[in-house]
């Protein structure tokens, strides 16, 4: 197609029929206090991570929920597992289980779809 | 000579005459409807215990029956005057005078009127309907649950805040109750419909009453109830009776589009217009949100501007089934301190 130069812009709708909740389903199974969540940002006020980059653990968690899951991979890797933020959450939720599952699912979801493209 | 008149046979009005009757006082009951009990006849379970509103009803009969106490239904207050030796002439509808020494307004509250909030489709799409609508539908279920199209629902969304916390509504106060109501619907709604995806969408969740955290926590850990912090703005129908919504999630701070086959509206309480009048009619002060206002909201709870006319239950502003019962017995011996001095 000749290109004219223009460009589209995508819908930053969130479309509740389109959502990818293959991450948020692997981490909820896993670990099931993360359904408690109350987005309260206690864990991201404590983070050490996040006090010297743009590591956000709310907003992580809300993206994966909207199955965002682009950025997840650099994002997980800023975390240094400390769980300050484990300790400091007011419905006990294990936050540091919860990256662990989130970096492991998404390995899953990259192998599989890394493998149906080798098929 | 009636000691106690009281306006309303609501469990307020009831739970207020029954305390009465114990402490040997001559109580007469004024209800408007057809049968006492008020909106408890309406509802199907109570929060947070899910326990059926008919429970709660029966104990109130059975405790009317037993005191035999003097009930006159279908009976409209017209007015009440103060006379000149502190008694009171009451005339009702039914062409009765009653005098009496003193008046307990136990009138209660009524629903806002959801077709107020054109933008959401009250009375317009089929497949909206209030909190109230959805108890009746609960409490009259036979078989399976289905919307009033004759759908088995796939996504159902609750919407907290209508006409409450809303000046363009006229009101803008919390109602308080609206937000567990949502909460225990929501889990009777996956209870009965396991399959479905149901979402509440809240400006703010306030669960500030004994088991009420405590059942939000269930709805989310257990039944997987979904929580989006925004507003409705608007409702549109799509051609197959589903209904599709506008709601910003204010976490991600981006519009979503949201396509449900059930939508209920959380419809706050408003002071009765009935009370507003009797209200007007005999001078009692009201607040800014219409109900009436109390004399000491800490230590007078139950007293008005007006020596001898006394409040219990929701007539003072939006109060649950817990509350109303211990605000109707608190009227009781704001009654009896009052009737103890006059004599």
């Amino acid at each position: 197609m000749r290109n004219f130069g223009f460009s589209t812009t995508k819908s930053r709708t969130i479309d509740y029929e389109k959502i990818d909740n293959r991450l948020i389903r692997y981490v909820l199974e896993n670990e099931p206090t993360f359904n408690a969540c109350l987005s309260c940002g206690s864990c991201t006020a404590i983070c050490s991570a996040g006090n010297l980059t743009s590591f956000n653990i709310r907003r992580l968690s809300l993206q994966i929920r909207l199955g965002e899951l682009e950025h997840a991979h650099e994002e997980l890797d800023k975390c240094m597992l400390c769980g300050k933020c484990l300790l400091e959450c007011p419905r006990g939720i294990n936050t540091r289980n919860v990256i662990m599952l989130m970096k492991k699912g998404l390995y899953l979801i990259e192998s599989e779809s890394k493998e149906k493209n080798d098929r | 000579m009636i000691d106690v008149l009281i306006i309303g046979g609501g469990i307020a009005g009831l739970e207020t005459a029954c305390s009465l009757q114990d402490l040997g006082y001559e109580t007469v009951i004024v209800e408007k409807e057809k049968t006492i009990g008020g909106h408890l006849n309406d509802w199907d379970t109570l929060f947070p215990t899910h326990r059926p509103a008919s429970e709660v009803l029966e104990h109130y009969t059975e405790e009317t029956r037993k005191r035999a106490l003097t009930i006159y239904l279908n009976t409209y207050v017209i007015s009440v005057k103060k006379q000149a030796d502190g008694l009171f002439e009451v005339q009702t509808s039914r062409d009765v005078v009653f005098h009496c020494k003193s008046v307990v307004l136990a009138s209660g509250y009524q629903l806002f009127n959801a077709e107020r909030k054109e933008e959401y489709g009250y009375k317009i799409y089929d497949n909206v309907l209030t909190s109230a609508d959805l108890e009746k539908r609960l409490k009259n279920l036979q078989g399976e649950f289905t919307t009033p199209t004759g759908v088995s629902p796939k996504r159902i969304a609750f919407i907290h805040c209508v006409g409450s916390r809303d000046e363009k509504s006229g009101n803008h106060y919390c109602s308080k109750l609206c937000c567990v109501t949502a909460v225990k619907q929501a889990i009777h709604m996956k209870q009965i419909c396991p399959q479905a995806d149901v979402f509440c969408c809240y400006m703010d969740l306030r669960m500030y009453g004994p088991g009420f955290e405590e059942m939000y926590r269930e709805a989310q850990e257990k039944y997987h109830v979904q929580f989006i912090r925004g507003r409705l703005s608007e409702v549109a129908e799509n051609a197959n009776g589903s209904l599709q919504l506008k709601v910003e999630d204010t976490l991600a701070a981006r519009p979503s589009r949201l396509q449900v086959d059930m939508l209920v509206l959380m419809v706050g309480m408003e002071t009765a217009k009935s009370t507003e009048l009797f209200a007007q009619s005999c001078g009692l002060e009201c607040a800014s949100n219409r109900f009436v206002k109390t004399k000491d909201h800490h230590i007078g709870s139950n007293q008005t501007n007006v020596d001898g006319i006394f409040t219990a239950g929701a007539s003072i502003g939006p109060l649950s089934v817990f509350d109303t019962v211990n605000h109707a017995k608190s009227a009781a011996f704001a009654v009896n301190d009052y009737l103890k001095a006059m004599k």
